[in-house]
């Protein structure tokens, strides 16, 4: 027995039903999955610039014989929603799977969508483990099924079984060598109108065969115990049902997409009531009611947002729930902020005292929404920062009030906002972008990228020249600035706001504190005159004591980086 | 079934902790499921890591009135959690306060009342870090914590042992095997006055 999580058992999974290439975009929750892929010394594992491009990686190398695994998080389903689709037409040759973690709640997320609306849309047979063993289990069984319905196969996960560690029983590798070969087939592999059509038909065929598949062989579960009610649910939410109502009868579903229909009718009949549960969906509730079966409805309605808790569904069940000590409602927040020493404070700042309109962007730096930086003004999807910045700019001229200013990182910057900037140059566009290159890609765990030049793997990688990059491109100026020194990053902000016609790059670079953890010799606060402009900044080590409103710096904080003591006009920070 | 949960602050070392308790009940031959937030929830943010001990377990959510143990890893963040512990569960917390950026620039305040308030729960407070350091390094606080709270899981002595073993980085075995046994050794101290 080993104790994995969600993530890493799904990576072991796909070890063991012999994958050989994994492809994917860093995301939390998905993303130790391909980590602990990689781990393996056998397996070829890279990050790609976005999930469209991973999965398309993915593909090609199944469509050569070999099994693939893909990663990414729910909202990168959307980028590689092209090839799904598609790819859900041609089909395999080795097997395709794909982990998908779905993240309700929005621990780490822009939103809580539900990917089993995709596997449906596209037609892809949906695995939902509900803890690690299944994650394990189900992913070889999900290669198993993408071969023999030539199929892409999705698991999908969530943040509660991505991120929860339980025991895990492996099997073992099959020894043999699969052959690799690409055998060319156009009426399956090119999908122009005359070649796509049949290939629509041989979905419907497919998606019948899944459908009696799902009945018959799909790891779908009836744990009978009162006729009076049953419940059907899958995934994270099987475990908090099985806790909170356990005497009810369950059916837990092991594929959502097909549902198994037959089962599903047969367990209807078999209790008096049938209930559905999920997470913030809807998914599974109007499946089942598309059957025609009539799903009653708790007492109290579950709420339709979030994760789910054994206490919520008691609660809907008119259950007792446990009565425990009384909580405290008037503690300080505890939100958290950009590290001591950040690269990106100081854009924030100096944006904010220039009155910027800032499109923002996916990553460590949308903190900077947060106050006291209060320096984001819209932050949507990866890379709508740069295209963003495009339409308000658009809408308000270049002499409107304030000025507009994109910012996005260096990873963020590869994955879309390329495109959107090459679109913006395309089209004339003016404003200003700011890509905050701390050489990582630092909120989902210091993953590489194209410009910082390392891979998954140690392997070699080639390091992209950002600024050559963007120059070549044609924007009107690229400028490479300190983002520690306050000058620098001031006169580089004013210069791009003051000719508004423009279109100004601006690539702020240092590197991530927590890549290089470097900590010099701490500042400390000489003769404080209670001004509080270093308290603006936001940093962690700088507080101010209430009693006499004189700052302070937390000497096992501070890392010496520096960035305060510029903004003390009276020079009292020092070291 | 044993519900816990371990909560601090972003790089307290709550992971860590549980991740050692999850193989000691391994090693005992528990049932064991550990439930992390990572992402967004960490820079220096409140985090609180789930765990629920036992053949019986099911959800990996620990609710409100569900935890028998919490281990708090700094004292605000005890009263943040303290809605999901049992009335007789026990509370075991760090002697530490960590300033939230809200109160390090003054628009919120730490309760004043903070120690009355540990105290109303019967809170075994204890200076982890200070025991660690005397153990050979203050880090190992997050061990001290633990071994406050190992002898009411019954778990054997070499379970903690291999546990330790397998999860900690090796260089530290020692000190963290040392900080562990002075957070067991104060737990006990602790029930022999009571």
């Amino acid at each position: 027995m080993e104790l994995l999580s969600g993530n890493e058992a799904v990576a072991q999974g796909a070890h063991d039903a012999g994958a050989r290439i994994g492809a994917g975009y860093p995301g939390t929750p998905s993303t130790e999955t391909l980590e602990a892929f990689g781990a393996h010394a056998d397996v070829h594992a890279e990050w790609c610039v976005n999930e469209k491009v991973a999965l398309e990686v993915a593909l090609g190398a199944a469509a050569a014989g070999v099994r693939s695994l893909f990663t990414c998080k729910h909202v990168g389903v959307n980028v590689a929603a092209d090839p799904l689709f598609t790819a859900a037409y041609t089909g395999v040759a080795g097997g395709l799977v794909l982990l998908v973690a779905d993240d309700p709640g929005m621990h780490s997320s822009q939103n809580e969508q539900d990917s089993h609306f995709y596997a449906q849309a596209a037609q892809v047979p949906l695995f939902d483990p509900a803890d690690s063993q299944e994650a394990y289990d189900f992913t070889r069984q999900a290669f198993e099924a993408s071969e023999r319905f030539d199929v892409p196969v999705m698991v999908r996960s969530t943040v509660r079984i991505s991120h929860t560690k339980s025991p895990v029983e492996r099997g073992v590798r099959p020894e043999e060598p699969r052959v690799t070969s690409f055998a060319s087939d156009p009426a399956k592999w090119v999908m122009m109108p005359a070649f796509a059509r049949p290939r629509r038909m041989a979905q419907l065929e497919r998606a019948s065969a899944l459908k009696a598949w799902a009945d018959s062989e799909a790891p779908n579960e009836v744990i009978e115990k009162s006729r009076e009610m049953g419940v059907i649910c899958a995934g994270a939410a099987y475990q908090h049902v099985a806790e909170a109502l356990p005497e009810a009868s369950v059916l837990k579903l092991g594929v959502t997409w097909p549902l198994p229909e037959k089962t599903v009718r047969a367990f209807a009949k078999s209790v008096e009531a049938v209930y559905v549960v999920e997470e913030a969906s809807t998914y599974l509730h109007d499946a089942v009611s598309a059957l025609g079966i009539s799903v009653s409805e708790p007492p109290f309605e579950l709420p339709g947002f979030g994760e789910l808790s054994p206490n919520l569904i008691r609660e809907a069940f008119g259950l007792a729930v446990p009565h425990g000590v009384r909580g405290v409602e008037d503690l300080p927040a505890r939100p958290p902020a950009l590290c001591p020493g950040c690269p990106h404070r100081l854009v924030f700042k100096e944006l904010t005292r220039q009155k910027a309109i800032i499109c923002g962007d996916i990553g460590c730096y949308t903190l900077g929404a947060l106050p006291p930086l209060s320096a984001m003004d819209t932050c949507v999807d990866m890379g709508a920062s740069v295209s963003m910045a495009h339409g308000l700019e658009l809408a308000l001229g270049a002499d409107s009030e304030r000025p507009v200013a994109a910012v996005i990182g260096d990873s963020t910057f590869s994955h879309s906002g390329l495109s959107s900037l090459l679109s913006t140059i395309y089209n004339a566009g003016a404003g200003t972008v700011c890509i905050l290159d701390n050489r990582t890609t630092a909120m989902t765990g210091r993953q590489g990228n194209p410009f910082n030049g390392e891979a998954l793997q140690d392997r070699p990688a080639r390091e992209i020249d950002l600024e050559g990059l963007i120059t070549a491109l044609g924007a009107d100026r690229v400028s490479t600035v300190d983002p520690n020194d306050m000058h620098a990053v001031r006169a580089a902000l004013k210069e791009a706001f003051a000719e508004r016609e423009r279109l100004d790059v601006i690539i702020f670079k240092s590197p991530c504190v927590l890549k290089e953890r470097v900590k010099a010799e701490p500042y400390y606060v000489a003769c404080c005159t209670g001004c509080g402009v270093c308290l603006t900044l936001g940093c962690p080590a700088i507080g101010k004591y209430p009693d006499t409103g004189l700052s302070y710096i937390d000497p096992a904080m501070c890392i010496g980086c520096g960035q305060c003591a510029q903004y003390c006009r009276f020079n009292a920070i020092i070291r | 079934m044993t519900k816990m949960i371990l909560c601090g602050v972003g790089g307290q070392g709550t992971i860590l902790a549980a991740h050692v308790l999850a193989h000691a009940a391994l090693n005992a031959g528990r049932n064991v499921k550990v439930s992390e937030i990572h992402g967004m929830a960490q820079r220096g943010g409140a985090v609180s890591t789930m765990v629920a001990i036992g053949d019986d377990v099911a959800s990996m959510v620990v609710g409100e009135g569900e935890a028998d143990i919490i281990i708090a890893f700094e004292k605000m963040e005890a009263l943040r959690n303290v809605s999901s512990l049992k009335l007789d569960g026990s509370l075991i917390v760090n002697d530490e306060t960590i300033r939230p950026a809200s109160v390090l620039t003054g628009r919120a305040a730490v309760p004043v009342d903070l120690d009355e308030r540990l105290d109303e729960l019967h809170a075994h407070v204890i200076p982890a870090e200070g025991i660690a350091r005397e153990a050979g390094n203050g880090k190992a606080a997050n061990l001290v914590l633990l071994g406050a709270a190992s002898s009411a899981l019954g778990f054997p002595e070499s379970a903690w042992e291999g546990a330790i073993k397998a999860t900690v980085p090796p260089k530290t075995v020692d000190v963290n095997l040392k900080a562990f046994a002075a957070g067991a050794a104060s737990a006990r101290e602790r029930e022999r006055g009571a």
